[in-house]
Parts: C-alpha cells; sequence; structure tokens
C-alpha cells in the first residue's frame, strides 16, 4: 500500500486527484475483488488484492499496477461498472487502494449504493466525455478538482459538469453519507411503521 | 412514474420517512444473513456501541464458505472456519435465530427462507446478497443491500434508498417442452441486455409466468439481478399461497385467513401505470445457453456464437473480451463444445425441482468419463427430500457426486473450484471471469437439465433430445 489507509468522514465536498483510467463495459464486483479475498472477518487488507486476477493476466500493464498511477485516486470508467454481487468488499478494496472518487458513465445499483455508504462519490458523464478523458489519460497525467457543491470538475484545460444523484450530493455535503444515526433519529417512526404492518402480527409466533 | 403496481404498495406501506435529497427510509420486514457480508457490519454495531434493534426480524443461516465434501468442525479451512465461528458469536451475542449446519434447515439463504415460509408477499427482505431478488417469486420487494446497510438494518431495522423504476416484462404463451425458467431469463436478460434494468424493479408477468410453478418464479426473480434490475417480483396468487401455507414459518390458523385477504390486495392494479413495459413471446424461448463472460451473453443452443458485425456497439467491447477469454470463434456453434465440469446447485438452480428434472435426465445413464460431476442440493431440506425421493442415488449411479448444501462453485468460496482453463455446464447464474474459482475458468450457464445433457455427452447438448 501507498499511504497510511484513513477512512473518509464528515463532509465531502472537494476532491482534488490524479485520474486512473480503466477500460471496459461491465467489469464486475467479481473482478475487482475475486471472491477468495472475501473470507476475511474485516476489510483492512483488500486494498493490494484489488482486481488480483485482471492484473495477474496482465502482468504489470492493468492500470492499477502502472508506476505513474500510484498515487491516482479518482477512477474514470465505462458503462455498468460495478454489476454483479454485493459484495460492498469491491469498493472496500477500491478505497483501501487509493480510491476516492468515481466518474464513470454508469454504475450497478448496489455497487452505487455501497459507494455511497463507505463515502466513494460516483459521478456520471456521456460515454463521449469519458472516453475524452480516458484517451487524455494515455499521453499526459489528468488531475481534477471536483467540486461538488457546483457539480463540477476541472482541470487546466477541461471543465465537467458532473452528473450525481441529489441525494448522494446532498449527503456528501452535509456529511450524513454515513447513514445509520440519520435513520436512527427516526426511532419513533420506525416504532410506529413496525407497529402498523399487516404481517408482524400474522407471524407473532416465529418458531 | 408507476401508480399502483404491487412495487409501489410495497414501497409505500414500508416508507418510514422521506430524507433529504430525495431517497426514502424504508423499513425492512426480514433481513436474511449470512457469513460473508454480516462480520463487518456486526463489527461496525460495536464500534458505534449499538444493539440489534429487532432481532427477532433478522435471521442467519451459513452458505458461502461451507465445504461440501466434510464438514465436520473445525473446518480444514482455517479461515472458513474463523467465518462461522464469528457468525455463530455473533448471532448469540445479539439473539438472531441462527440455523447452522446440522439444524435440518441450513442451506443457501434463497433456498431456506422461502422453505421456512419466511419469505411472504408483501414483504421487504433484504440481505447482504444480490441473489436477495429470488424471494420477489412471492410478491414481496427484495433486493441486496452491502454490509454499510446490512449494518443500518441490524441497527435500524431501515434502510436509506432510492425508489426504483417500474418496469413490467410481459411473457406471453408459454414456454415450449424441455425449455425451462432458466431457459426464460437467459433469454430477457439477452434481449434487454445486462444493464438495462440499473434503476428498475422489474415486474415478470404474462401466461408463461402464471404457468411457472414457485420454484420456477424464484430462478427467474433470483436473476433479475443479472439483467442490472437489483429486484425481481411476481404478483402472487393461489400457487403462492399453496406454496406458503403450513410452512414453519406461515401464518396459521385465524392468521392465514386475515394473511390471505391482505395478500390478493397487493396484486398491481389491472390499470396501473408502469414506467416501462416490454412485451415478449416465451413460445419462441429455446433451451439457452452463455457463450461469453457476462449473463447477456447468450444463445440458444442451435445458434451460432455471433459475429462481432452483427452487435450492437455498446456491445461490441465486452464480446472481444469474450471471444478471447472463452476461446471462442465468432461464428462457432455452442453446441457440442467439450465441458470439464458439470455443475448442478446454486440459489438459481439447487432446489428439489431442479434435481427432479436433471435425474429424469440422468437415470440409467453414465456421466462422460471427461467429466467431473457434482450436485450440491441448495439446502438441507432439499437433499433429505432428494433422498426420500431417491434422487441422490439416480445422480450417485449415472456418475454425480453427491456433495452436501451449500454455495458451491456457483462462485468458488470453498474447495469445489475450476482448475486451469477448464469449461464447466454451470446451472449457476454468473458467467463472470474467474467467477468459478480459476481465474481462467470459463462457464457456461445453463439450465440443470441442460447441465444434465451436458454430462452424459461430455459436450454442449440439447436436452431436448433427452427427454422425447
Amino acid at each position: 500500500m501507498k499511504s497510511e489507509f484513513t477512512q473518509p468522514i464528515g463532509k465531502i465536498s472537494n476532491i482534488y486527484g490524479q485520474c486512473i483510467p480503466l477500460i471496459g463495459n461491465d467489469i464486475d464486483t467479481d473482478r475487482i475483488i475475486p471472491a477468495r479475498f472475501l473470507k476475511c472477518v474485516n476489510f483492512d487488507s483488500l486494498g493490494e488484492s484489488v482486481f488480483e486476477d485482471d492484473r495477474k493476466t496482465l502482468k504489470g500493464r492493468h492500470p492499477f499496477d502502472l508506476e505513474e498511477n500510484k498515487n491516482a485516486s479518482i477512477l474514470i470508467v465505462n458503462s455498468n461498472f460495478g454489476c454483479g454481487s454485493s459484495r460492498e468488499h469491491a469498493p472496500q478494496a477500491l478505497m483501501r487502494w487509493g480510491i476516492k472518487a468515481i466518474i464513470g458513465e454508469s454504475f450497478a445499483d448496489i455497487f452505487y449504493s455501497n459507494c455511497i455508504a463507505i463515502g466513494i462519490p460516483c459521478f456520471t458523464l456521456p460515454k463521449t466525455s469519458i472516453e475524452e478523458m480516458q484517451n487524455y489519460c494515455d499521453n499526459q497525467f489528468l488531475f481534477l478538482e471536483i467540486d461538488l457543491k457546483k457539480s463540477l470538475a476541472k482541470s487546466n484545460d477541461l471543465t465537467l459538469n458532473l452528473e450525481i444523484r441529489e441525494s448522494s450530493r446532498k449527503m456528501f455535503l452535509s456529511g450524513e453519507w454515513d447513514a445509520t444515526s440519520t435513520l436512527l433519529d427516526n426511532g419513533n417512526l420506525i416504532e410506529n411503521k413496525f407497529n402498523q404492518l399487516p404481517y408482524i402480527k400474522f407471524n407473532s409466533h416465529y418458531s | 412514474m408507476s401508480q399502483d403496481t404491487l412495487f409501489d404498495k410495497v414501497w409505500d406501506l414500508h416508507k418510514v420517512s422521506s430524507l433529504p435529497g430525495g431517497s426514502d427510509q424504508i423499513f425492512i420486514g426480514l433481513h436474511l444473513i449470512h457469513e460473508v457480508t454480516s462480520p463487518q457490519a456486526f463489527g461496525a454495531l460495536r464500534d458505534k456501541n449499538l444493539k440489534v434493534k429487532f432481532p427477532e426480524r433478522t435471521v442467519a443461516t451459513v452458505d458461502h464458505i461451507v465445504p461440501t465434501d466434510n464438514q465436520s468442525r473445525p473446518f480444514k479451512d482455517n479461515l472458513a472456519e474463523q467465518m462461522i465461528e464469528t457468525l455463530e458469536r455473533n448471532c448469540l451475542e445479539h439473539k438472531i435465530r441462527f440455523f447452522n449446519i446440522g439444524s435440518g434447515n441450513q442451506g443457501i439463504v434463497h433456498v431456506v427462507a422461502p422453505e421456512l415460509g419466511l419469505t411472504q408477499p408483501g414483504m421487504t427482505i433484504a440481505c447482504g446478497d444480490s441473489h436477495t431478488s429470488t424471494h420477489g417469486a412471492f410478491g414481496s420487494i427484495a433486493f441486496g443491500i452491502g454490509t454499510s446497510q446490512v449494518r443500518d438494518v441490524l441497527a435500524s431495522q431501515t434502510i436509506a434508498i432510492n425508489k426504483l423504476k417500474v418496469r413490467q416484462i410481459w411473457c406471453d404463451k408459454k414456454l415450449s417442452k424441455g425449455v425451462f425458467a432458466k431457459d426464460l431469463v437467459l433469454h430477457i436478460i439477452n434481449e434487454l441486455g445486462v444493464k438495462a434494468g440499473v434503476g428498475f424493479a422489474y415486474e415478470f408477468a404474462g401466461p408463461a409466468i402464471d404457468e411457472l410453478s414457485m420454484e420456477e418464479r424464484m430462478t427467474i426473480c433470483n436473476m433479475s439481478i443479472e439483467g442490472g434490475a437489483r429486484c425481481g417480483y411476481i404478483n402472487p396468487d393461489e400457487k403462492t399461497f399453496s406454496y406458503i401455507k403450513n410452512k414453519l414459518c406461515a401464518p396459521k390458523s385465524e392468521h392465514w385467513d386475515k394473511a390471505i385477504i391482505w395478500w390478493k390486495s397487493l396484486k398491481s392494479d389491472e390499470n396501473s401505470i408502469y414506467d416501462d413495459v416490454i412485451k415478449l413471446d416465451a413460445s419462441k424461448v429455446e433451451p439457452t445457453v452463455t457463450w461469453g463472460i457476462t449473463p447477456g451473453q447468450s444463445i440458444s443452443i442451435n445458434q451460432q456464437i455471433p459475429l462481432l458485425d452483427d452487435l450492437s456497439p455498446n456491445d461490441k467491447l465486452v464480446a472481444k473480451e469474450a471471444y478471447e477469454y472463452m476461446s471462442f470463434k465468432p461464428g462457432q456453434y455452442i453446441k457440442d463444445t467439450p465441458v470439464d465440469v458439470c455443475f448442478i446447485g446454486s440459489c438459481t438452480n439447487g432446489r428439489i425441482s431442479d434435481l427432479r428434472v436433471a435425474a429424469k435426465v440422468l437415470k440409467n445413464k453414465k456421466v462422460s468419463k471427461n467429466v467431473k460431476a457434482f450436485v450440491v442440493p441448495g439446502s438441507e431440506k432439499v437433499a433429505t427430500k432428494a433422498k426420500q425421493e431417491g434422487l441422490d442415488q439416480i445422480f450417485k449411479d449415472s456418475g454425480f457426486q453427491w456433495r452436501e448444501p451449500g454455495c458451491s462453485m456457483c462462485l468458488a468460496m470453498n474447495s469445489d473450484k475450476l482448475i486451469g482453463n477448464q469449461v464447466s455446464a454451470s446451472s449457476s447464474n454468473r458467467n463472470f471471469k474467474g467467477r468459478q474459482g480459476s481465474p481462467s475458468g470459463r462457464t457456461l450457464l445453463m439450465s440443470p437439465a441442460m447441465v444434465a445433457a451436458a454430462a452424459i455427452n461430455g459436450k454442449v447438448s440439447d436436452v431436448r433430445e433427452f427427454i422425447n
């Protein structure tokens, strides 16, 4: 691992970092972190195993192995990124490798929720913009300053209007993306709902 | 925006509050947990000094890491042993019901909950597993969640989630002989694509769906996620009710009558509004096999692997990757592709009806000598029933290995793995690169009957030639 990992906490409004392009549609969570690495009771050591099998196959040529990308933190992907298994181990592994934000054409639903829940904002852009960024990265470093307040990403010569789900954007700006305490604030409403649901009474007797 | 569908009714009923920015706080009626995605969630509860809010609404079993050959404890694999011990400890500490190995009720979480009658219409069901969509077969709204959301459900019995749109997939006519629910769902995913379901719940409906048994409906809903839909469901009917009746956790006596009335009221209204409707003719579906590295890359048994020029620009990139990884040539026929391993099992196709149909194909036949074939029942109940019916003997006589229940080689977290670039004919749900335990292993998804046919011939075969 390149540097000491610290979990994000609180408000997330600006992210600055180098982009790392990863080309391919439908990259599933089995590829991001193969199932054998799920045999763990914490997420701590996942960072080094991210894309393990893809990296071995490419023998050092995988973007996550290139020396020039070792400090990158903004991942640029294509469509349906993170499809398949619900394993949160996938975004946890990316985060522990150093990824702080992801920009892509589209994301699988569960992967997207998992990213939001652990503090990795995911943004979307049209296919052409993504490809433009990925091509740009082929020849030179692309550093982006992401501003969540304005949903903007800027580099020396690019300005991009990022799309992000409004609920996610607000949660990051207010620091409430770690949902547990927000949910628990409605303790009374939860109790009321529990008491109203018809099937709770049908099934009072579990044996 | 959808209106008056079952999805809308169940969602509205479970909505606790509107959260800032537009997501909803949704009450989870049934929370299922297993050993892989729960330990970190319990760890987070401990870190935050929180309790499990409604321990009786969470049910646990162990499935992903269990060995299927020798289940005596401690497991040979230390890490697997550590995971089951952690789950045992967490359930004990938080007073959560746990169906452990040997309880008679252990098995793949999505097989176990329906057979215990835990899965019922009108519930919201969540589990740290993407195939939670399976439970939608009963008219529940069921979806996979990650570990942070498992933590949230344990702590609050709710999650923050954006409401999904609803697409109805209307399946006209009925499946022809030798064509199964698995073929239909592979066909649907191929037609719509693997990302069409992002942001949607899928409502499967129409005469072909009505015709299906509950277990077949589970196969359909199970694979919604492979089409990108986190949630898939089918409106409940008499088949649903009779499946649930008398199950261990089903409503009993006067509660049963009330439950039926309520369940019937949940169906999508006749004039309900969908965000999208797709219609297809189920009678045209043929035995279907995947040839690539996504569940959308499938063809009928007599078709050729598509040429690059036949594919849409969006599909070309993954197709190129697939030809290379699978060592298939565009235009090649899928039929007669040699297979090394045959696997029957998983939350998609590891239920008793799946074993029955495969056993019917295998009866008085022998597995090809070049093939390693094994069957992993979806649960202890499935295994017991199969033994009562003598299915285990049919499998063993044919040359299949008969194993203990678990997820097994669907995702290969135990010792059941492909070796090198072996080709497997598999009744599971994912043909992703490396999915079945070897970084270069190749998976062909198909129905359990088709796996049985492939096992006999040692190559991909048309099961209709065996059952006529």
